[in-house]
């Protein structure tokens, strides 16, 4: 604890506040606000309520107006703070509204009912969470089966990502033969063509092969990615060639050199790959949205954006279900990132 | 056990030539070091021998029979590379087991989850861990098994590289620069082991060192190479005493040889600073040659350099260098259009010396050699040493 403080609180000369210390904590704020503000300012406006999230101007933290139980009305009715004609302050409960009017009732006595201006009364407001943003659409559509199909999709995907990735790259860094630099060139290249050009082929492609709606029609097309195959090859170029030598010379067959010495030393390329990987496909939205028809086989991206209707959009689900889908991916890459340290593949050698 | 033989080979990468047919014969058990400056193609001959680099011609046979058309582990040859080549995820049982567990156990005893199934497995590992350990207690690596090479030092590093060439007992061992990357303590103590490991194991070594030292100190035959050819192929002692050319007679020997410009005079004498020597070869008179005298062929003189005398030249001393046993003493030549020259001498006699008077230089005319214009060595006449060179040095 005391660390950390020591390491907020670090100046250039202990006990003594230099401007560079000021302008340098300013910059830092400025760096945090402008990377986590967006995140918190969806964090806190996943918990408002419908009408919180439209109200203006927006409150920072999720307030909801207290509402109250009056005898004689079924529904709970809002409480609002008012400043009565002679000047003194009473909190009421609205009934309705008439254009500029309010009829307000005492909530402690039912029989006293007020018709007061509506820019004599203030909301009473309270903290609270709206809890069932995240409940609701849980439990009333099928998140819970979009959330595995997402889950599914990622990892299955980067597992063959990594798996076929990780071979063209050793294929291209280990071997020599005639071509290897045109062939690198080609996978190089197709980082060229963006996706929005060759969605129509590669469509008709998955609906010969009668794969729409299923999520291998997600998974396949994109399997194969030039960005991986480029990582992977320049890592594995840097391994020394001598271990792949004395494995030939120790009967490893190449099977065995790619999965024994090869794979296990290029971990820290492949964590990177997976971390790509892992984001690419959990974001994934334009392919999805082309192949996935049906409900059941939607992923929680296509999910989301069936909260966005063409009159309305429920704007409390879908921040609530945004920030679950953010929820794996900020997982993965705290576990993950420990792996992208510098390689182990040299400590053996010399 | 196994001998070696290399007819004719050849190897170039692209334009570049780096073997131009290369002869050798290596007997049974014979420990043959390739030696030669940087570049001078003896790692890809190495590499050749091993499999790991195809020849362009000529041919390779390891115990009689060719060995061209098979793969590296096919050869029964093992390596042990400049950089040990460890596998650094593994540890140094794994290491050294690696071998035999490629080649005792089959694909499906090697399969995760599968390889439960198999009943031989757990005797094979136990087999493994047996020769494992055998290895591991030859080299004195019992207490490190569980390691991973990271937290070795260099010597155990080179022990657990050679372990994995000795775990498989193959016939022919194939060492490329393996002490380069150790400390110059642990080098010389490398040295005295690999050659007790040469007798224990009665295997053919091959090894390739730029270090001459190595070469003379290990080595039944040495073959000295230069630009892809090999140069001379003898003994240590033969290549010392009787260096076929210049260069092998510049890279063999600590500090190098001195070269003198000579000329030959009349009837094959050789005349050094215009001085008749009492050597004689056969050549026409008027030949430019080189005499190569060792640094312990030097010595320092009384008298001034004059006809008849024993001291041939006077010489200003440039620097000395303290090697403890005895000082290595570098001059300039007073006066001659020639290199400096490099003399042994013991702490008493380097005591005399200083850099301000000039001092007289003599040497043994019998331990001088002498190269042609082309570099080729020229032997004496009356074979070696020439008897009236002893009244001389009387």
């Amino acid at each position: 604890m005391s660390r950390a403080s020591q390491l907020m609180l670090a100046r250039r000369k202990a006990g003594r506040w230099h401007w560079t210390d000021i302008a340098a904590y300013t910059y830092l704020a400025f760096g945090v606000v402008l990377m986590f503000g967006p995140v918190a300012w969806l964090v806190l406006s996943s918990f408002k309520t419908q009408a919180g999230l439209l109200e203006f101007p927006p409150s920072l933290l999720p307030m909801s107006q207290q509402e109250v139980m009056v005898p004689g009305n079924p529904q709970p009715l809002p409480l609002f703070e008012v400043t009565m004609e002679d000047g003194s302050k009473r909190v009421l409960a609205q009934v309705r509204r008439i254009g500029i009017q309010a009829q307000m009732v005492d909530p402690k006595d039912p029989t006293q009912q007020f018709r007061v201006p509506i820019d004599k009364r203030v909301p009473v407001r309270q903290f609270k969470l709206a809890t069932e943003n995240y409940t609701e659409p849980l439990e009333r559509f099928a998140f819970t089966r979009f959330l595995s199909n997402s889950v599914f999709v990622t990892v299955v995907a980067t597992l063959i990502t990594l798996l076929i990735n990780s071979m063209a790259a050793y294929a291209l860094s280990i071997y020599e033969f005639r071509g290897k630099n045109t062939a690198m060139l080609m996978v190089i290249g197709t980082l060229m063509i963006p996706i929005t050009i060759i969605l129509v082929p590669v469509y008709l492609v998955i609906t010969h092969l009668g794969l729409v709606n299923s999520l291998w029609a997600v998974i396949l097309p994109g399997a194969a990615t030039p960005t991986g195959v480029f990582l992977l090859r320049q890592y594995m170029l840097t391994l020394p060639r001598d271990l792949i030598e004395a494995a030939r010379m120790d009967k490893a067959s190449e099977w065995q050199i790619y999965w024994r010495i090869v794979m296990p030393l290029a971990m820290p390329a492949l964590a990177v790959l997976a971390i790509f990987s892992i984001m690419w496909r959990w974001n994934e939205f334009l392919w999805p949205l082309a192949v996935l028809t049906k409900t059941e086989s939607y992923t929680l991206q296509i999910g989301l954006n069936a909260f966005q209707g063409e009159l309305q959009t429920q704007w409390h689900y879908l921040l609530a279900m945004t920030v679950v889908t953010l929820l794996p991916v900020a997982l993965v890459f705290v576990f993950l990132q420990r792996f992208i340290t510098t390689g182990i593949a040299n400590t053996g050698m010399k | 056990m196994a001998t070696v033989d290399l007819t004719s080979i050849a190897k170039s990468f692209g334009p570049t030539k780096v073997l131009g047919g290369v002869d050798l014969s290596i007997a049974d058990g014979e420990f043959l070091t390739l030696v030669g400056p940087s570049g001078c193609g003896k790692s890809t001959l190495i590499r050749i021998i091993a499999g790991l680099e195809a020849q362009d011609s000529g041919g390779v046979a390891i115990g009689g029979a060719s060995v061209d058309h098979l793969r590296a582990h096919e050869r029964r040859v093992a390596m042990v590379f400049q950089s040990y080549a460890l596998y650094p995820h593994m540890t140094v049982g794994a290491n050294i087991g690696l071998p035999l567990t490629m080649s005792r156990m089959t694909l499906r005893q090697r399969l995760p989850l599968l390889r439960l199934l198999s009943r031989q497995r757990r005797e094979i590992l136990r087999g493994i861990e047996a020769d494992v350990g055998a290895v591991a207690a030859q080299l004195q690596l019992e207490h490190l098994l569980d390691r991973r090479p990271a937290q070795l030092s260099g010597g155990q590093r080179q022990r657990v590289a050679l372990g994995r060439a000795m775990v498989r007992s193959p016939d022919v061992f194939l060492m490329d620069e393996p002490l380069s990357n150790l400390d110059a303590k642990l080098r010389v103590h490398m040295r005295t082991e690999l050659a007790e490991l040469h007798k224990r194991l009665g295997a053919t070594f091959i090894y390739v060192t730029h270090d001459q030292i190595e070469a003379m100190t290990m080595s039944d035959r040495v073959a000295m190479m230069d630009a892809g050819d090999v140069l001379q192929l003898g003994t240590p002692s033969e290549l010392y005493e009787r260096p076929a050319s210049i260069k092998v007679a510049q890279f063999i020997g600590s500090p190098a040889i001195n070269l003198l410009p000579a000329t030959l005079a009349g009837s094959g004498r050789i005349e050094l600073f215009g001085r008749p020597l009492s050597l004689a070869v056969n050549g026409t008179a008027g030949a430019s040659i080189t005499l190569g005298i060792r640094a312990e062929a030097l010595s320092l003189a009384q008298g001034e350099p004059g006809q008849g005398g024993r001291a041939w030249f006077s010489a200003r001393l440039r620097r000395k260098e303290n090697l403890g046993s005895e000082y290595i003493l570098h001059f300039d030549l007073a006066g001659r259009d020639a290199p400096g020259v490099t003399t042994r001498a013991t702490a008493a006699t380097a005591a005399t010396v200083n850099e301000t008077a000039e001092v007289a230089l003599t040497f043994d005319e019998t331990a001088c050699h002498v190269f042609d214009v082309g570099g080729e060595r020229l032997e004496p006449r009356n074979g070696g040493a020439v008897s009236s060179v002893v009244p001389l040095r009387a």
